[in-house]
Formats: C-alpha cells, structure tokens, sequence
C-alpha cells in the first residue's frame, strides 16, 4: 500500500514536469506579450520590465528557474497586478472555487445518483420517464444558458436568491446549480443504466430468491454494485467542474480562482496563467489518485496492492 | 404419501414486443418430501421458467400467470402476496442458478451472503449467523471456512462457488430445493463432486430436490424420477428405470440416443435433428411433431392425452394409441447393459 502510494506521488511528480514544461514552451510560442495593451509602452520602458520580470534571460535560463521555483509553489509576482504575488492570488480566490465545486460535486452526485435509480427502479414507468427527460435537458443545455435562466427565475421574476457575487450561502446556490447540472444529468443516464443491468443480473436473482424484500435487495446488493460506474466517474466529473467553473465565475460575478485564469488568460499574465494551470494540474492528478483509492474500497476485485493499481 | 409440492396445470407466458411467448403450456407434476425429481430437456423447452415460478421470480410483468396452480403443503403460491411469498422464499423453498461465476453479490463477502437468509428467517444475530456460516461452509466441504467466510466471491474458484450457493440454499433447512442446471457450467470432475454433495447433504436434511438438467446423463444417478419437458409441456413422466429402460415417448428416444453410453463406445451420439418449437407461435398438436420421426397426421393438431403405462409413468404421445402402429425404439435408445443407475 505505502508502496503503491509511494509508485503514484512518483507519477504525480513526472506528469506535472511535463505540464510544467509544455505550458511554459506554449506561452513562449503564444504571440503578444503582457506589455503589448492598448498603450503602448515607450520601447525603454519596456526594455526596464522585461529586465525586472527576468523575460531578457536566454530562454532556457528562464525555463530552468521557473521549473525550479514552480517545484517549490513560487509562481513569482504578478505580471499585470503590481505586488501581488501568484501564490497570493491562487490564496484569495481558491476557497471560493473550493466551496463552489463541492457544492456542485455533491449536488450532481446526490441527485444524479437518486434521479438514476428511481428511472431504472421505474423502468418504463412514469418516473422514469420524467427522469430521463430531466437528464436529456441537462445534458444539452450548456452551463451558461442554465445560469442565464436561473439567474432570470430565481433571482429576478421570483427574487428568491441573489443574482451574483458571492456573500453567503444563498448566493452559493445558483452557480452550484448551473456548474452541477450538465454532470448531474450525466451521472443519471450513468447511474440508470447501470442500475438496470445490475437489476437484471443473476446475483439480484439469488438475493430475492433469499427471501429479501425489494427495498433491501435494491439498496443493498444493487446500488453497492450498480454505483462503481458512478465512482469512475469521479475524475471525469472534477475536471467537468472545473472548466464549468471558468464560464460559471465568470457570470456569476464570483472573484474565484477559475476567474481569475480567464481574467489572466486574457491579460497574458503569464505568471498567473502558469500558476494557475500547475495548481489546477495538481488538484487533478490528487483527485485522480483520490478516486482510485475510492475505487479500491468499494470494489473488492480491484485491490490496491503493491504491484500497482490492478484488475 | 404426502406431497410437498403439486403443481397443476401450470401456465406462463410472456408479453412481449412481438408476440406472445407461450413458455409453460401447462404443466403438472408432484413432489414428495425428501424426494428427488429430474426436470430434463432441451433449453429453451421452459424449465426455467417453471423453476423460477414456483418461487415467483419470474419477473412479472413481462411474465404473467396463465392458469394452473402451485399448491406448496396445499396453499396456492400464486395467490400469495409478494410479502407471504418474501416468508417463503430461502426458508421453505430455495434456488441454487446455473451459473456460480455470476450468482452470487461480487462486493459482498460470502459470510454476509449466507448470513442474510439466517438474519432474515431465524431471528439470528449478526454473531450467530457468522458462526453458522462458518459450519455451514464446512458443511458443503469448504476448506478452512474460518477464513473463506470472509472472502469475496471472485477469490473462490466456480466450484467453490456453486458449494458456497448451496450453504445459501440450505441456510435454513428448506423443505424443497430447486437446482437450475447446477453442474452445468462446471468442469465434469467438479460436476460429479458437486451432484454427490447434493446427494450427501440431501441425506442429512431430507429436503426434497427438484434437479433441472438437460443432461440425462446426469439424472441416472442423482434423481428418483424423471419429468421430460418439451416446448412447454411434460411429454413423459415416470421413475428412473421407466425413462431409462422402458422409455415410450419420441422425445425421450431421442434424448437418450444423444447420451454418450458406458459399454458401446463405438456407436455414435445421435443428436436430434432439428430445433425446439418457436413458443410465440406453438404448434396446435404435439409440441414434438416437427422433428418426430413417427410423426402422423394426427399428432399436427391434436395433442395426445397422457397414458398411463404404469403407476408413475405416464407419456403423451399418440403412438401409444390402440389405434397406432406399433413402434419399437431405435437401437441407439436402448439403455441395454449399461450401468446408469448407480
Ligand atoms: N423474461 C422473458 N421474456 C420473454 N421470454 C422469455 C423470458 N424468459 C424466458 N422466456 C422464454 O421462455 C422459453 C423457455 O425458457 P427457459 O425456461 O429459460 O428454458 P430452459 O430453462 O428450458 O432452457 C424460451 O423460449 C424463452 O425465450
Ligand atoms: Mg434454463
């Protein structure tokens, strides 16, 4: 185990190297500069900053002490906000992005999971049907029309909740909502159908014929199994969350960290953007790892063992 | 003698998108206590679906009830609520399944699959019924049980699993047994261990077996009498010795044509020729007109009545007739000599 744990920081490690290196090569390749704004600076001034950010070094100088500094979380200062470092910015909007995704991941998870077994326990039925529909708008309505038409019942026809910014837990609500919806209707096609197969398999067979009532043969031997599917998906949903979270930030008026990428994106804060993605890379490949180990809790065949992550 | 288990009649058919599916076109049979009946035929000629029925595991709908009875100690299952029934199935009346690889629970250990009938129908605690668990295991002769009891399915091997779904069967000490085809998907070594462990055990409880097969083969030397079920229907019925030495349906001819034979290695198996009858479109007659080599006229749109060759066997077929030809089984049928019943 402690080996196997060992086996994967390694893999973490090498995998950030590589993503560390291609986005710095990407940015270098990227035309314009941070410089390059509507007013122009005076070709000396210019000349003084790139000096002060270290952008006159030979380019693989420049490469081997941001790899060196990245390795210790020092992104250096901002480019375009003057004496704020990278660290500090990622600092201040983190917790807002934090708490917006898990609200998000546990709305999608809960209600996907709940909309999925109710549609294959009524198969066919009613519910079912009212299910699936829900799931088939979720899924092809994007994210942002969804929080343009939640912001426009909720906030202004029912005045229910707040329109934007990020103040309270009521405020949380909508962008939870329109960042969990496209998953969560994703997680209950998912869960449906592989509920239905596990409904259909010969074990529920056995269970019943135990003499165990419906409830607990569907709660119990059917949604431990029919779930593993769902625990997959974990690492496809983080990620899902995350980019919603550029688009969501973005409308809701929410100073989280997935707004300030984009705000640095189009900035050409290079300092940011770097920063950004190597955290982001880092809170991916953690939950990846985070999944699997959750993967090898609740499937007994797949045992975490020495030897690496195995079938 | 008392019967355990009478089934009358029995029909079930299935509604589907096409058509109809005629899978039991009533049957009827009977069993004793601490008997063993052989259920054998072609698949597809309905045996599951009888199996599953008696204890309601058909699903229904696309299944329904089509008439007959199930009478278990004289009570008729299929009015029972599905919750008397919840009382009924594991306790009284138990299922061991064809496959072992995907019968039992993946992600729950096999303690806690045998465990659940015990909690269920004995008011056990989770204490007592791991211990019983544990003997239970060693009962149907796992080795070290105190360990293997908390494995999972898959770290036992496909006999050890269809030995771990018989100490779920017989958990409680249920009156009848019902075994789908449970050598089947086995190796033929395991197969024989696992028919001599139904044996032995059956010894020890006296619960009362119905063994569905379609292997003759393997009914010689596990049952006391014989059902032979074609296209949804019993065509004959009768003991061990009757079906394997005086068999008089077709049918029954073929089937035992197409068991390999002890002493005349030589000859070669005869599998019949042609397929079962399409249940969404049964034929009116004889279910086995199609492929019967005797076939007549009559036998197209009339089904025979039983004849009653003796007190326990009885065979459905128009060459028994008065009015018949006589017709003697082919060479290839004859159990002569051969030492089946062991
Ligand atoms: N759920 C079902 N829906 C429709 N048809 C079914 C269903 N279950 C069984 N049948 C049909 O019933 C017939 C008998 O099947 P079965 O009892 O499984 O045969 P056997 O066990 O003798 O091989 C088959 O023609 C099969 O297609
Ligand atoms: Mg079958």
């Amino acid at each position: 185990m402690a080996k196997y744990l060992l086996k994967r920081l390694v893999y973490i490690i090498v995998s950030l190297f590589f993503i560390i290196t291609i986005t710095f090569f990407l940015m270098q390749a990227a035309p314009g500069s941070p410089f390059a704004s509507e007013r122009a600076l005076t070709p000396a001034l210019e000349a003084q900053m790139n000096e002060a950010y270290g952008l006159n070094e030979p380019i693989h100088v420049q490469y081997f002490n941001y790899l060196f500094s990245a390795f210790q979380f020092d992104f250096g200062p901002s480019i375009k906000y003057v004496g704020q470092d990278v660290t500090e910015i990622i600092a201040r909007s983190f917790p807002y992005s934090l708490i917006l995704g898990v609200e998000a991941i546990l709305i999608a998870l809960s209600i996907g999971v709940l909309l999925g077994v109710i549609a294959a326990v009524k198969h066919n039925k009613f519910g079912d049907y009212t299910a699936m529909v829900i799931a088939v708008l979720g899924i092809s309505v994007p994210s942002f029309i969804m929080a343009t038409i939640l912001q426009y019942i909720f906030a202004i026809k029912l005045q229910a909740l707040p329109i934007a910014r990020f103040e309270s837990f009521a405020h949380t609500i909508l962008p939870a909502v329109a960042l969990a919806t496209t998953p969560l209707a994703f997680i209950a096609r998912l869960m449906r159908s592989s509920m239905l197969d596990v409904l259909h398999s010969d074990y529920i067979k056995t269970a019943k014929s135990k003499g165990l009532s419906e409830r607990v043969v569907t709660y119990k031997h059917a949604l431990r199994n029919a779930i593993l599917p769902v625990v997959s998906y974990l690492g496809p949903l983080v990620v899902s969350i995350l980019t919603g979270s550029f688009i969501i930030e973005k409308i809701f008026g929410i100073p989280g960290l997935g707004n300030e990428f984009v705000v640095s994106v189009t900035n050409r804060d290079y300092t940011v953007i770097m920063g950004t993605t190597v955290f982001f890379s880092v809170l991916l490949l953690v939950s990846i790892l985070l999944v699997d180990l959750l993967y090898g809790l609740v499937d007994p065949r797949i045992k975490v063992t020495d030897k690496g992550a195995s079938k | 003698m008392s019967k355990l288990l009478e089934v009358k009649d029995l029909a079930i058919y299935f509604d589907t998108y096409q058509a109809e599916v005629q899978a039991v076109r009533g049957v009827s049979f009977e069993l004793d206590e601490k008997e063993t009946l052989a259920i054998v035929g072609e698949s597809g000629s309905g045996k599951s679906v009888t199996a599953q029925s008696l204890m309601r595991l058909t699903p229904m709908p696309p299944g329904k009830f089509a008439g007959g009875s199930i009478l278990f100690n004289g009570e008729d299952l299929t009015k029972k609520s599905e919750s008397q029934m919840e009382s009924i199935r594991g306790k009284d009346i138990s299922m061991i399944f064809q496959d072992p690889m995907t019968s039992l629970n993946p992600t729950m250990t096999i303690g806690k699959q045998i465990a659940e009938g015990l909690i269920k129908h004995q008011n056990m605690s989770k204490k007592e019924a791991h211990n019983r668990g544990v003997e239970l295991l060693k009962l149907v002769g796992i080795p070290n049980p105190e360990k293997r009891i908390n494995q999972y399915p898959h770290e036992y091997s496909g006999g050890m699993r269809q030995r771990a779904m018989i100490a779920i069967a017989l958990a409680c000490n249920p009156k009848v047994l019902i075994a789908d085809e449970p050598t089947t998907a086995l190796d033929v070594t395991i197969q024989a261990q696992i028919l001599d462990l139904m044996r032995d055990l059956q010894q020890k409880t006296g619960t009362a077996i119905i063994l569905i097969t379609h292997d003759l083969g393997v009914v010689a030397n596990a049952a006391s009498r014989v059902a032979v079920m074609y296209g949804g229907k019993i065509v004959e019925t009768g003991n061990v010795d009757e079906i394997f030495y005086n068999p008089k349906h077709p049918y029954t001819w073929g089937l035992l044509s197409s068991m390999p034979k002890i002493n005349n290695g030589e000859e070669e198996l005869q599998a019949i020729p042609g397929s079962p009858p399409d249940l969404a479109d049964p034929p009116k007659g004889c279910p086995f007109v199609a492929r019967c080599p005797y076939a007549m006229k009559l036998c197209e749109n009339h089904m025979p009545e039983y004849t009653n060759l003796s007190d326990t066997q009885k065979t459905a077929c128009w060459l028994l007739d008065e009015r018949a030809p006589e017709v003697e089984p082919p060479e290839s049928a004859i159990v002569g000599g051969a030492k089946v019943h062991g």
